[in-house]
């Protein structure tokens, strides 16, 4: 097979340079193919593609390379989710609103409703035009597609969906009422919507898929459902043919560029994996360590209550661990809302680039095997070479390089730019959204510690009030002690009364009271 | 606190209450010059600067421990640990300090000289021991007598005690006190030649007296209730505090997993980046044995006051014991005085054997009687002497335990506001670290 597609090994290089994998050099005997690209219609012309569809994708490359966005030419929200209750059902809408200034688009905007089950077969549609069942890619079963339409079914399954890296999520509690999902409850809503507007801005962003007819339908047809009746047919056709190339087609052996892109792919997603689970860990220890300080801080409180001077340090200490208390669980709160979260989207989504890349690699080196191109690009190789051979023998100048070679030069260029520009793209786009990731993680934890740090900081003034210092004179000891109840009390039935009083003797100041009470301190009654 | 003794023989001895084991006068004098004073130490003991009239100051240092092997009671060999004392004392005019003694001593005879001090000072509120046993541990910690942070957390505790003592305005100047900074062999022999061990209430007497007593003093039946719910609260605090050191260790170390993640094999642009943050999470991870060390430092601190409320409980429970003493002391006078007014007058109020066997057996003669109303005579006049000193006693032990009380409050509300203070400090150290560290990673990852 790789006879067939020099240009393609050649350009292979380039863009294994991009993912920085050491290269495996691949000798393959020169010659020309032509090659088809998939338009983004999902229609594969037999034969040669024109040049007007190669030279649009490098414009549209052109402008996707644009990670800022703009330039860009499509927009798509999803919102105002509205219940709709029928005789059969009840179902929830959502409104698309789509601008653009594309000239597929008839109006510069639309506003349409769709319910979840056209965004299935949405997802479904734009499935069939990306043949992933053609690659054997292990556990990873999730086109990025297909994923954030699955990320949506999640919510929904009461069990787990996996994860190319093995972990697996349970429906969060608060979608489940007596064991059953409440469809309808607004949260559920709010967060069923937001991963359908995230699907959607993923199609709008992939520089092939956008330009997909479904999606345009979707977007923009009044009544989906008297085209989805329609388009079948046609698809079904498409989709046969190319399972029908493959069907007759064997690979003998993996390509080793594909194995070190799927490797890389592999490992990045393991790391990832990793990454999670640590920060799970870190989570789960710190929200024990929470627990354990809810405990604490009242204890202080409690011992405030028996002491004098010593009351307001302690409850102030018993505030401040309250107030390092909230700051943590806002820390764990954020850890599990935010972090956690964007980082498993982030590790499925690199996990489901690989088959994207490697289907166009693959699909892309499947189109070589199509017999018709196969053909004319043997005669055409036929003729260039007969061709030269001709000016070697002659020494005549060079015959001009044929037209059609030409194009499909442009053409393989093409398909190495757009291939290279995806995995570039891919590839910076995955260095900033991990680096955003981590950085916020960071963020968080230094917010935590400046809390706690105003906390414990905002105490020590109140921790080091002097109050005067009590050097307790002996006039001091001596009232309390006069201050003492003389208690009376009968000891024995016989009416003999005892009293006790506390007297002060050595103190100087009491020799008064000293003199004026019965030295033996008893007085008894008869 | 205490006021200038008058009497310069009451100074030498142990509180005015028995004369006990008379100490040599002329040794007296040289404790009251030498022995006497604040030692003064980093371990945060206040100084009783506005009582200076001590001419010299001693140092007192518990400076090393070691291991030992030796013959017990029962002649088996055991290991234990044998701590150095060693005092200086100060010259006052250059404060140069001489070694004068250095000696060792192992933990029970700690607890000997504590258990003499309990006795003789029945009113001083006497600082505790630290803790024979590890309690309040956190599963890093090791309960381990023999384990070395053990022996050094005693060895600090054990000097605090010693400081403490030589601090106390009253305790510092007790003989046997002194020859256990100076005297290393027969100590144990001097100690125990006091009889001390005699002269101690037993157990029993004194929860027979907590129950059956009628007038307690009511400040001291507040202060046991107070001392009790202390003891409480500071061994949840204690146990809660624990807890929360084996929590946060878990969490500092469970980010060291970090760390230990390899990048540099698979991302060329990132790798770098990823593995220095992943180096100063291992930093984070390391640093949290220090900030627990510390901490420990603050737990001996409540533990301290922990044992001082059983102290503050000794004192409630001796009086209580001397007014059970006094008020069976006074009924035995009331009974007897009513005997002695019956037999005196002939008439019989209250139901007596006396009473009964006479009627049982005849009138006693005039002659019997006489010799009995004298003999109670007698017994009267005894037991009049004997309640009024009791009485005098009490009224001083209520005395000098409530000023050392006092003086107790004083310093439990400094040394515990110091500890809460120190523990804050502690805690916005941790802090800035804890800033310090996630900002270097933030720096690492904005790097990638």
């Amino acid at each position: 097979m790789w006879a067939g597609c020099p240009l393609l090994v050649a350009h292979l290089p380039v863009y294994l340079s991009v993912l920085g994998i050491p290269l495996v050099t691949v000798t393959a005997a020169n010659t020309l193919v032509v090659l088809d690209l998939i338009l983004p219609n999902g229609g594969t012309p037999a034969g040669t593609s024109s040049p007007a569809s190669s030279s649009s994708l490098l414009n549209r490359l052109q402008l996707d390379d644009d990670i800022d966005g703009e330039t860009r030419d499509l927009f798509v929200i999803v919102d105002d989710p509205k219940k709709h209750v029928c005789t059969m059902e009840t179902y929830i809408t959502y409104r698309i609103t789509t601008k653009s200034t594309r000239v597929e688009f008839d109006l510069p905007e639309y506003s349409v409703r769709r319910r979840y089950q056209d965004f299935d077969w949405l997802r479904s549609k734009l499935e069939e035009s990306q043949p992933t069942h053609l690659i054997p890619v292990g556990k990873s079963h999730c086109l990025f597609v297909a994923h954030t339409m699955h990320q949506g079914a999640a919510l929904l399954a009461a069990g787990a969906y996996e994860v190319g890296t093995g972990s697996s999520k349970p429906l969060p509690e608060k979608f489940v009422v007596k064991g059953v999902v409440d469809r309808f409850s607004e949260e559920f809503v709010e967060t069923r919507r937001k991963a359908l507007d995230k699907f959607l801005k993923r199609i709008t962003d992939h520089p092939v898929l956008s330009f997909n007819e479904h999606f345009n339908v979707f977007l923009t047809a009044k009544d989906l459902n008297a085209y989805k009746k329609q388009g079948i047919a046609l698809l079904t056709r498409m989709g046969e043919s190319v399972k029908h190339v493959t069907g007759g087609y064997k690979l003998r052996t993996r390509p080793l560029e594909f194995a070190a892109i799927g490797d890389y792919l592999d490992t990045f997603a393991l790391k990832l994996g990793t990454i999670d689970r640590i920060a799970q860990r870190i989570i789960k220890e710190e929200i024990e360590y929470l627990v354990e300080l809810r405990e604490y801080g009242p204890v202080y409180s409690t011992w405030s209550a028996l002491e004098g001077e010593l009351a307001e340090p302690l409850e102030g200490v018993s505030a401040c661990i309250g107030n390092c208390s909230t700051a943590l669980e806002e820390l764990t709160d954020d850890m599990t809302e935010d972090f956690l979260p964007v980082l498993r989207e982030y590790i499925l989504y690199s996990d489901s680039m690989k088959p994207c890349i490697l289907a166009s690699l693959f699909h892309k080196a499947l189109k070589l095997k199509n017999l018709s191109v196969l053909k004319k690009r043997d005669q055409v190789q036929a003729e260039y070479e007969a061709k030269l051979e001709a000016v070697a023998l002659r020494k005549e100048d060079r015959p001009k390089v044929p037209a059609d070679v030409e194009k499909c030069q442009d053409r393989m260029e093409c398909f190495n730019a757009d291939l290279k520009a995806d995995m570039e793209r891919w590839q910076n786009n995955k260095r900033q959204d991990f680096r955003q990731l981590l950085m916020g993680m960071a963020d968080k934890n230094i917010q935590y510690y400046e809390k706690c740090l105003m906390a414990w900081e905002s105490i020590i003034p109140l921790l080091q009030e002097k109050q005067e210092a009590k050097h307790l004179s002996l006039a001091e000891i001596n009232r309390h002690d006069l201050e003492i109840m003389v208690t009376v009390e009968r000891l024995v039935p016989f009416g003999i009364l005892l009293i006790l009083e506390d007297i002060v003797s050595a103190a100087t100041n009491h020799v008064e009271t000293k003199n004026s009470i019965d030295d033996s301190g008893i007085k008894y009654y008869s | 606190m205490e006021q200038a003794p008058r009497d310069p023989e009451r100074q030498l001895q142990p509180a005015p209450l028995e004369p006990l084991g008379c100490p040599d006068a002329g040794l007296g004098a040289a404790v009251g010059k030498e022995a006497a004073g604040a030692g003064e130490e980093d371990s945060g003991v206040d100084t009783m600067t506005h009582n200076n009239f001590w001419l010299k100051k001693i140092e007192i240092s518990v400076s090393e421990a070691e291991k030992r092997t030796g013959r017990n009671a029962m002649n088996m060999q055991e290991t234990y640990t044998a701590y150095l004392i060693e005092t200086r004392s100060v010259e006052h005019t250059d404060g140069q300090s001489v070694l004068t003694d250095s000696l060792w001593r192992r933990y029970s005879e700690f607890e000997l000289l504590r258990n003499y001090l309990l006795v003789y000072y029945p009113h001083i509120v006497v600082p505790p021991l630290p803790e024979k046993r590890a309690e309040f541990v956190w599963h890093k910690l090791s309960a381990d007598n023999m384990d070395p942070d053990f022996v050094e957390r005693r060895r600090i505790g054990l000097e605090n005690f010693l400081l403490r003592i030589a601090s106390h305005p009253i305790l510092c100047r007790d003989k046997i006190f002194y020859l256990f900074l100076t005297q290393e062999g027969n100590w144990k022999e001097t100690v125990n030649e006091t009889g001390f061990q005699l002269k101690a209430d037993s157990r029993l007497k004194a929860l027979n007296a907590t129950f059956r007593v009628k007038n307690p003093d009511k400040r001291f039946t507040d202060l046991k209730h107070y001392s009790d719910e202390l003891q409480s609260v500071i061994s949840h605090l204690l146990r809660v505090r624990a807890r929360v050191a084996d929590r946060l260790y878990g969490v500092y170390k469970v980010h060291g997993n970090y760390g230990r993640v390899e990048w540099s094999a698979i991302e060329k642009e990132m790798g770098d980046g990823l593995q220095s943050a992943g180096h100063h999470m291992d930093v984070y991870a390391s640093s949290i044995d220090d900030i627990l060390e510390d901490e420990e430092h603050y737990a001996d601190q409540l533990k301290e006051y922990l044992f001082y409320a059983e102290a503050l409980r000794a004192v409630c429970r001796k009086h209580e014991l001397m007014q059970y003493d006094l008020e069976m002391a006074a009924q035995d006078l009331a009974s007897k005085k009513q005997q002695c007014e019956e037999l005196a007058t002939g008439t019989v109020r209250t139901f007596s054997l006396k009473g009964m066997t006479t009627k049982l057996f005849g009138q006693e003669t005039p002659e019997q009687r006489e010799a009995r109303i004298k003999v109670l005579e007698e017994q009267i006049n005894e037991g009049e002497q004997q309640l009024k000193s009791k009485n005098l006693e009490g009224r001083e032990f209520v005395k000098n335990a409530w000023a050392d009380i006092e003086r107790f409050k004083e310093q439990k509300n400094r040394d515990l506001k110091e500890a809460l203070i120190s523990y804050a400090v502690m805690q916005i150290s941790m802090c800035k670290k804890g800033i310090q560290v996630w900002t270097n990673a933030k720096e690492c990852f904005s790097k990638m």
